[in-house]
């Protein structure tokens, strides 16, 4: 089967990893991810405002190049990609008045209205791969590894784009399950990392950042697995920081959870690309046997 | 000092402007505190999101102009999801610091990042930041 | 045609306000048939530890009405069953009531235990709100004051029934009164007048998912059970995780009340009134704790209600923080709180030991299905809508039919006593008549 992706410009610098291994393991579960031609940037952030049609322009115009490319639906894998292309698709779909300027404005497109379903690749994992189906494919089931899935807020926040219950998911922890890995529950799951503040006020970040993972740590958790290459970052740039301020502290491997699915499909650690991580996954999968 | 509360102040420029641009009903909110309680930056603002609306609801533009509220929310929506009384309060949030930035002021400058940081700071942040802080 | 009257009452519902209506009419000198689902009349107010502002035993207070009820000669208690079919109308109903089968023969049996001592089977109390420390038998009687004092079986708890072992209970019954081949068995009664007084549940915890369903996150009632003297740990404040004395409370308001988005728009009414009031019974049995009130509003507008909130707060100590709680969740041996100070503009977070939530007053699901088949309107929520909310607030839509309690709405004890009275009234009303007057006024 083949599905349309919307990959988002992190995913082909930092967050490689994020994207070679999604494509990779959904190989391996019979669908084929199709780079969407002529894409751009969604704008990260969703525009909040009533009268700001502008910033609405980049995720339609994605959402345009689907519709174009004759498909009906596009999956995502960067949390705010997702957030931005889906809260666009329903404005669309919901405001026809501001639909209407909105086609108007784009007179060189073909009109837009609401045709294509925006997908996280999660929920393509959970509705139509399903557990037991990843579960069977399994060939390195990751046993002993204790990971804390981390949402974060796009993927959950507001409720009209949430892929789970938004106080308490369980799409992740049914994916480590289902890999065999042992999922920590914590409640920092769906707490902010605080996001783009990492520009103007870093400190506030490694604040959040600590608060995040000790959280994790004093549930047992070893890692952290995630969908946001924001969360990434924020989680994993600051654990030198971290781990110089408290001594007993000594670092968190974070993971994509395409990173995960990949290895626990028997795909070798070269498409998660590690080096692009800091901290030391690798050196975790390692001590559990997981990769030789 | 006293501060003046009249129907011109509570039907300023201001109110009428954020009521607008976040499309939410600022009357709505019965400062129950739950969106306070839950955010996740409160350990750095000098007033809590309630406080700002409160600021709002009464039209004191200069107290919220004051306050470093508004620019240090995440746009985490926690507190959107748990508001009581369905008060989109991101959006208020996003209204309040659009009203100084559309007046061409900016919380952020790209020149005000350290070079090092230029370098590793992903686009995703440095894009999203730039949308949140600046014009 | 002439229509007559049947000077008689039916009332469905066993609390403090169907059991007020019930010896009001009975003094009258008409009869009335007491309806209660579950094996025992009382309600919920039996499960309280005491009652505010007077700090009263309310098992002392309602035990005297509950024997009187009981002995009644006007009085003819139906419990465990339930209103199958209403048809008629005011002043000639006939309704149809299934008593389930409790596989006790309750003539023969006269209440001596020995069963309940003997089973070997335990299930968790619906009294007891499930806690730990509360099991009950597979055959029990619910509690110790019950009226009538005889034992039901749960089936789906009792070995027999489940797995075709056991039948300790007949081995041991002194008057050989267990039966389990008894069935549900029917009663037609003719009635003039029908007062609904079906009560109130609380709104389930787990609606409200910010804050974690744990062992040591309590509702309202819960914490009275434990409170309680006569209760499972005889009044010993313990909590259920490990049965630790809890220093730390915190206590919270407007859980899925006043909350148009995840809960009910509507005001419960009576939780800033008991949340005060387990915050100073808590202070009482462990004077060493804290106790905290998180609030938006005290609503106190009862007689000597605002002065039992003042005492709750000068003299024993209760800390009230102004803000509703955001989050309340796990961390190791404790329950970690967020939640904010308004006045002050602080966010706060408290590490307590046990969380007691002021859930919403909502009417009791049990009692859905049989609006529908008295043909009562009710609002959205489910309580019974009045014929008039101002001025007749004791009429449901059908004549003849009459509401008093928290059925209504939600209400405190004094307001559903009062109300129990003005629904027998307004049956006595009919029964005055030579016919029943239907016009409006």
């Amino acid at each position: 089967m083949d599905l349309s992706y919307y990959p988002g410009c992190t995913l082909k610098t930092i967050a490689k990893g994020l994207e070679d291994s999604a494509i990779a393991s959904m190989n391996a579960l019979g669908i084929r991810l199709v780079e969407l031609e002529r894409w751009n940037c969604c704008g990260t952030v969703y525009s909040l405002a009533e009268d700001d049609l502008a910033h609405h322009l980049a995720p339609v115009r994605n959402l345009i190049r689907v519709k174009e490319q004759g498909g009906d639906r596009v999956g995502t894998l960067c949390s705010f990609c997702y957030h931005t292309l889906k809260r666009a698709n329903l404005l669309v779909r919901n405001d026809g008045e501001k639909r209407k300027t909105l086609n108007d404005f784009m007179e060189e497109e073909i009109d837009y209205n609401g045709e294509v379903e925006v997908v996280h690749l999660l929920e393509v994992l959970r509705d139509e791969v399903g557990w037991d189906a990843i579960a069977g494919k399994v060939k390195v089931p990751l046993h002993g590894l204790k990971v804390a899935p981390y949402y974060g807020c796009t993927l959950l926040r507001p409720q009209e784009v949430a892929i789970d219950q938004v106080e308490r998911p369980t799409i992740m922890q049914k994916l480590m399950e289902a890999i065999g890995a042992e999922a920590v529950d914590f409640p920092y799951a769906t707490e902010c990392c605080g996001s783009f503040q990492t520009v103007g006020n870093p400190d506030f970040i490694t604040q959040r950042a600590w608060e995040i993972l000790s959280s994790a740590m004093r549930r047992g958790a070893e890692a952290i697995v995630l969908t946001c290459p924001l969360c990434h970052f924020n989680l994993s740039q600051r654990q030198p920081e971290l781990a110089q301020k408290y001594s007993d502290f000594h670092g968190m491997p974070v993971f994509y959870f395409t990173q995960l699915l990949a290895i626990s499909l028997g795909i070798g650690p070269e498409v998660c690309h590690f080096e692009l991580s800091s901290g030391e996954p690798l050196s975790l999968l390692k001590s559990k046997k997981l990769v030789s | 000092m006293r501060v003046e509360i009249s129907s011109r102040r509570l039907g300023s420029d201001f109110v009428k402007k954020v009521a607008e641009i976040s499309g939410q009903d600022l009357l709505a909110c019965n400062q129950c505190g739950k969106c306070s309680a839950g955010c996740p930056m409160c350990f750095a603002m000098d007033l809590l999101p309630n406080q700002i609306i409160r600021l709002a609801q009464l039209g004191l533009e200069e107290d919220i102009a004051a306050s470093n509220t508004v620019w240090l929310c995440a746009s985490c929506l926690t507190c959107t999801v748990r508001c009581p009384r369905g008060v989109d309060v991101g959006r208020v949030m996003e209204a309040i610091r659009l009203v100084t930035l559309r007046k061409n002021v900016d919380y952020v400058g790209a020149s005000d990042i350290p070079k090092d940081r230029i370098g590793e700071l992903p686009q995703i942040a440095l894009v999203s930041s730039f949308r949140k802080h600046t014009a | 045609m002439e229509d007559f009257i049947t000077r008689k009452a039916l009332i469905i519902g066993g609390g403090v306000a169907g059991i007020q209506a019930a010896l009001d009419i009975a003094d009258a000198g008409y009869e009335v048939i007491l309806v209660e689902r579950t094996p025992s009349i009382g309600g919920h107010v039996l499960q309280y530890s005491e009652v505010f502002p007077t700090l009263d035993c309310p098992q002392c207070i309602m035990t005297p009405k509950m024997v009187e009820a009981g002995q009644h000669a006007n009085i003819r208690l139906l419990t465990y069953s339930e209103v199958e079919s209403v048809s008629g109308k005011i002043g000639n109903f006939t309704v149809r009531i299934r008593r389930k089968a409790s596989y006790v023969d309750w003539d023969k049996c006269n209440g001596c235990g020995l069963c309940q001592l003997k089973c070997a089977t335990t299930a968790p109390s619906e009294f007891e709100r499930w806690l730990p420390f509360g099991r009950r038998k597979a055959i029990y009687i619910p509690f110790g004051q019950a009226v009538p004092n005889k034992p039901v079986i749960d089936r789906d708890a009792c070995r027999y029934f489940t797995k075709g072992k056991c039948q300790l209970c007949q081995l041991v019954c002194p008057v050989k009164a267990i039966d389990f081949e008894q069935r549900d068995t029917f009663t037609e009664v003719n009635v003039g007048a029908i007062i609904v007084a079906t009560g109130f549940e609380l709104y389930a915890k787990e609606s409200i998912s910010e804050i974690a369903e744990d062992p040591d996150v309590l509702d309202g009632i819960q914490f009275e059970r434990i409170l309680c003297p006569s209760g499972p740990t005889d009044g010993e404040v313990v909590r259920p995780s490990d049965g630790k004395v809890p220093k730390e409370v915190a206590f919270l308001s407007c859980v899925g009340s006043r909350d148009p988005e995840h809960g009910v728009p509507y005001c419960s009414r009576v939780c800033c009134m008991y949340l005060a009031k387990q915050a100073m019974l808590y202070k009482h049995a462990v004077p060493d704790g804290q106790a905290y009130i998180f609030y938006m509003d005290t609503r106190s507008t009862g007689k000597g209600y605002e002065e039992f909130i003042q005492r709750a707060v000068e003299e024993d100590g209760v800390l009230y923080l102004r803000g509703r709680v955001s989050k309340v969740f796990r961390d190791g041996d404790k329950l970690k709180v967020w939640g904010a100070d308004t006045l002050s503009g602080k966010r706060v977070e408290l590490s307590c030991d046990l969380v007691v939530l002021g859930m919403a007053m909502v009417p009791d699901p049990a009692g859905k299905d049989l609006m529908r088949i008295l043909g009562v309107d009710t609002d959205i929520y489910g309580f019974i809508a009045e014929a008039h909310p101002k001025l007749r607030p004791l009429e449901s839509s059908v004549p003849g039919i009459y509401v008093a309690g928290t059925a209504q709405g939600p209400k405190d004890i004094p307001d559903s006593v009062a109300q129990g009275s003005g629904a027998a009234s307004k049956a006595l009303t009919l029964f005055s008549r030579k016919e029943p007057v239907l016009e409006k006024r």
